[in-house]
């Protein structure tokens, strides 16, 4: 359809899903034009895979993209269902946002979003090839019409669409998602760019028609009463709540999938991809935990007015009568349609190890790739991911370095890291237990740790770095409140905390810190506080909880952020390093660490080998500065 | 702020002089943590050092270097103690145990002078060399040492934490899944299994502790058997009487000797019958406890038939024969014209060799500190499993592996995620 040559774009994105509209988005708040290439305008906002967003980890990292003014909080927000905080009678680090999000309202919260942007184009074509310069850089794509999209920097989001194969039992069928064309064209130019390519898997589960349940004698599971948005800038949920229901796989399931594993994709040798460990097949829980006789499935509804449940638990690559007959084994599906079949499928990723923290392929300026063409699975890494490419490519169109998210700040930056660094070995996703300093990031503080960052950065808007700032101010004059708040062991017992009659007097924020300290009581005890103040107190409760453990996490971090202030010269020779072996030369050749505190990471590496490293970074900088 | 280290700058062992070196901006309030007051910059100061409870530690000469005229280029502070192993352990100890500065990671004074640009880079040459010789040293003596036993009980360790981390995080980062609510009763029971055994090799198997102590060697058997006669043909000395009066030692009789360069005890006990002497009674009991609590027993007999062991025998213990010039016996020793003396002694020193060889693996006070580190770590997991949230309790456990990373190595993320996706069925 475009048969002229667009030079007037500063970024091109090629794919609008959870990575493409995150990038698109931010490059425009930084006010740069932007052209968002993809196959269909419906695609945009689209949920591929189950109809929820957040949970623990990923909860964060939405949390994280919002306080850098990112979009999928908000639409997220606009779209819920049912909002959960998971983990919310644990410690606070470890709370995680979720909803179950109506398909529908996402993407046209979505397309509002990306359509009200200024300086963004939608463009509907199939790219399938990279446009370069001799030197090697990328200046933007060419459409299957012909038509050629100059930009300054090129983001790749395209998802799984690098060699995909569909399976469901021994049927096999090209293809990214149901119902999308693979770009081959595009995968092979991508191939040809040298860069290491593995294989990997994933599945999905059969979608039922929601009114061939029966629902009456499961399981209820309701949202929060009191419930926690994504957004900074929400305070209520936009769409009406609903429950979810739960049921159980039995041995009558079991036997049906045992007794026909041969014809499971997966199980019949017919993929070769590594699949998530966090993620198994039916098939898989079925054989590696025999003992188990149940497994749990969640029903979840795809949205407000969708006659289409997703039954979460059961993905499989069976053939399309032994889902039909596993389904109708379980508790309330004994009648259930199966709308569309349940599918694995396996797909070429790029190892990230390649990739710049900025996401930028080494070694070939003006590309970026982002999202699950990176290994990674998951909406939210794939926006996070999205959000980080945008801002770097941006910048290095501009002529400036790469910004650096430091593990000791955000998910975001243990996700880059963890993706240059360390590569992946399954499809990535985010968990706590992957963040070493997850006392200190909390989904609570994202904007404390990153709305800063991201007005000098520029990608945060000026009326929500104001926001912050009031808020920022008032947590400040809350904290100095309350700590001239005299409590005497008396009053705090009074207050139903379990101290003894002769402790000492505490500040109303020191009581904060307490057990059974009921934050409500703390605020009818103070004159001058109201429960307008409700949330600003709670806030710094969990500041208050962990100020004594993170003492140690801080002097880390003060170690590891000087390390990562030694950046490496980018045209430092590994092999010339006296001292190293062999091996560790080619895991730095491999790896390409930026700073040294990255380098010291990389597995295998020596005390040794980190101070030769930094005797030639000294070397380095002082023959630069001669 | 980089941490405030400490290390003994000279070489392990008896010595005129044992130089303990602090660095960070924290030397002084180290110094001054010791009850000492600081010399003036390039001065020094005799002074007295006590622990935190007041004990005096030492007389030592104390040394100060100011920030930026020092070797680390920090303010440094040196201790020059008697070079005594015992002094040398308690003040490294009350450092370690102060809270204000941490035993230095091998090479980490040089690193320091180099990072703050107190090293030129012809000196930073050998450094990298230096440290993987230093490194390449420890794992060479770790290897040595994980061989057997020792290298089973550290996998152990790590095994067990590495669970114990996963089970937490289960509870974390599956909340919504098919995870136990609650794994506080594997987790204490793994932890309190680790607990014990670091505590365990803290209290009986420090190695420098015991070669200062030495070992005990009880020799036992039944009334006139030759332990006496044994004793003393050992010691060649009178130390313990000997007479053909059945049942003559009634208390223990000690003997020190040293046996390979190892100090050890010898012990004579009563002889093991049924008596009706109340006197000699108590001496049995004495004998069998006391042979019971030592490193190892020596059963003598003088008959054709070797005796039941009268007491559990563990693997070290020998039975030997005696009298061996009166039966002809070539595998009997004899006190008496000395067939078999020098060949029992061996086999003593030989076998107690090993065990320091055994527990050298935490002989040295770095490794000690990290142990006692852990160990407190899990002390607080323990006491607060019931009512801490699951965030702190895998924070103190990956602090109790942190510290014990020299030994048992780092526990990666991906080995926790592994131990969870094998034990739990988790994925929705």
């Amino acid at each position: 359809m475009f048969h002229v040559k667009h030079r007037d774009f500063d970024i091109v994105i090629v794919g609008a899903g959870h990575a493409g509209t995150e990038a698109a988005h931010a490059a425009c708040r930084m006010g740069v034009k932007v052209a968002l290439v993809t196959f269909r305008h419906g695609d945009i906002g689209v949920m591929s895979c189950n109809p929820a967003i957040g949970g623990l980890g990923k909860g964060h990292l939405v949390r994280e993209i919002d306080a850098l003014d990112g979009i999928m909080g908000r639409v997220a927000d606009k779209a819920a269902i049912q909002f959960r905080l998971l983990n919310r009678r644990k410690g606070p680090a470890v709370r995680g946002p979720r909803v179950q999000a109506d398909r529908a309202l996402y993407q046209a919260a979505m397309l509002a979003e990306i359509e009200s942007t200024p300086n963004l184009s939608v463009i509907e074509g199939e790219v399938v090839d990279l446009l370069a310069e001799a030197d090697g850089r990328i200046t933007g794509v060419a459409l299957a019409d012909g038509a050629e999209i100059r930009a300054g920097a090129t983001i790749l989001t395209s998802g799984t669409f690098l060699r995909s194969l569909m399976h469901i039992g021994s049927e096999k069928s090209v293809g990214g998602r149901m119902g999308a064309a693979a770009s081959i064209k595009l995968a092979d130019r991508i191939l040809d760019l040298g860069l290491r390519i593995g294989r990997l898997k994933t599945g999905t589960p059969p979608r039922l028609k929601a009114n061939s349940i029966d629902f009456s004698g499961l399981e209820r599971q309701a949202g929060d009463a009191d419930p926690t948005l994504f957004s900074f800038l929400h305070d209520k949920p936009f769409a009406p709540q609903i429950s979810c229901s739960i049921t159980h796989t039995n041995a009558a399931t079991h036997d049906v999938i045992r007794n026909n594993l041969e014809r499971s994709a997966m199980y019949g040798g017919m993929i070769d991809g590594t699949g998530p460990r966090y993620c198994p097949s039916i098939e898989d829980k079925v054989v590696r935990f025999a003992e188990k006789d149940s497994h749990q499935i969640f029903l979840e509804p795809e949205g407000l007015t969708s006659d289409l449940i997703y039954p979460n638990g059961i993905s499989t690559s069976l053939p399309a009568d032994v889902q039909q007959d596993y389904v109708n084994t379980i508790k309330g599906l004994e009648k259930a349609e199966i709308v569309q079949l349940g599918y694995a499928i396996e797909y070429d990723y790029v190892d990230p190890r390649g990739l710049t923290s900025g996401l930028q392929v080494r070694g070939v300026p003006g590309l970026h790739l982002a999202g699950q063409i990176n290994g990674t699975t998951g909406y939210e890494e794939a926006a996070a991911q999205g959000l980080v490419a945008a801002v770097n490519a941006v910048r290095s169109i501009w002529g400036e370095d790469a910004v650096h998210f430091s593990r000791s700040e955000s998910y975001i930056g243990v996700m880059i890291d963890d993706l240059t660094t360390r590569g992946v070995t399954e499809p990535y996703r985010m968990f706590t237990s992957r963040a070493e300093y997850r006392l200190m990031l909390r989904a609570d503080n994202a904007d404390t740790r990153l709305t800063p960052l991201g007005a000098a950065v520029g990608c945060v808007s000026a009326e929500r770095l104001t926001e912050f700032n009031q808020k920022h101010d008032a947590l400040a004059a809350m904290k100095t409140r309350l700590e001239a708040v005299d409590l005497p062991a008396k009053t705090l017992r009074e207050l139903g905390t379990d101290v003894k009659e002769d402790a000492q007097t505490r500040t109303g924020y020191d009581a904060l810190r307490l057990q059974d300290c009921d934050v409500d009581k703390i605020i009818a005890f103070v004159p001058s506080l109201t429960a307008d103040h409700r949330s600003l107190v709670e806030r710094l409760q969990c500041d208050a909880i962990y100020e004594f453990y993170i003492e140690r996490q801080i002097r880390e971090v003060d170690m590891v952020r000087a390390n990562e202030a030694l950046t490496i010269p980018r045209d430092l020779q590994f092999s010339s390093i006296g001292g190293l072996s062999a091996e560790l030369v080619s895991k730095f050749e491999a790896v390409q660490p930026e700073t040294l505190a990255q380098a010291a990471r990389i597995e295998g590496v020596t005390p040794a080998a980190v101070v030769n490293l930094l005797a030639a970074i000294k070397r380095d900088k002082r023959r630069a500065a001669s | 702020m980089e941490d405030t280290i400490f290390a003994l700058a000279t070489a392990q062992g008896k010595a005129g002089v044992a130089i303990v070196r602090i660095s960070g901006s924290r030397a002084l309030d180290v110094l001054e943590s010791l009850g000492a007051k600081a010399p003036p910059p390039r001065g020094s100061r005799l002074t007295l050092l006590r622990d935190a409870d007041g004990e005096i530690l030492d007389h030592a000469l104390t040394l100060f270097f100011a920030e930026g005229a020092s070797f680390t280029g920090e303010n440094v502070v040196e201790l020059h103690l008697h070079g005594s192993v015992a002094v040398v352990r308690a003040v490294l100890r009350t450092l370690g145990n102060g809270g204000i500065a941490r035993m230095a990671e091998p090479g980490e004074f040089t690193r320091r002078a180099l990072m703050n640009g107190q090293l030129d880079l012809t000196q930073v040459q050998g450094l990298g060399d230096v440290i993987e010789a230093e490194t390449e040293g420890q794992r060479k003596h770790a290897m040595r040492v994980m061989g057997g036993e020792v290298a089973e009980r550290i996998g152990r360790w790590r095994r067990d934490l590495v669970r114990a981390i996963a089970l937490t995080e289960a509870t974390i980062d599956f909340a919504d899944e098919d995870v136990p609510e609650d794994v506080s009763h594997e987790v204490r029971a793994l932890v309190t299994k680790t607990r014990d055994a670091i505590d365990q090799e803290l209290t009986t198997a420090g190695g420098v502790a015991r070669l200062k102590s030495g070992f005990e060697v009880a020799l036992i058997g039944a009334p006139n058997a030759g332990k006496s006669t044994l004793l003393n043909a050992l010691t060649k000395s009178d130390a313990a009487i000997v007479t053909d009066v059945a049942g003559t030692t009634r208390d223990i009789v000690e003997v020190r000797l040293d046996i390979n360069g190892l100090p050890v005890t010898l012990l004579d006990t009563a002889g093991l019958r049924e008596t009706d002497d109340k006197v000699e009674r108590i001496g049995v009991e004495r004998a069998l406890a006391r042979a019971t609590r030592a490193d190892m027993r020596i059963l003598l007999y003088e008959d054709d038939i070797p005796p039941l062991w009268p007491i559990d025998k563990h693997a070290d213990d020998m039975i030997v024969r005696t009298k061996g010039d009166l039966s002809g016996d070539h595998d009997a020793i004899s006190a008496h014209d000395g067939r078999g003396l020098n060949e029992l002694l061996a086999k003593i020193g030989e076998r107690l060799s090993c065990r320091i060889a055994d527990t050298g693996l935490i002989s040295t006070e770095r490794d000690q500190i990290a142990l006692r580190a852990a160990l407190s770590d899990l002390d607080t997991v323990l006491a607060n499993l019931d009512f801490d949230d699951p965030d702190l309790i895998a924070l103190r456990l990956r602090d109790a592996a942190t510290s014990l990373q020299g030994i048992i190595g780092g526990v990666d993320v991906e080995q926790i995620l592994d131990e969870v996706f094998s034990s739990f069925c988790i994925g929705k």
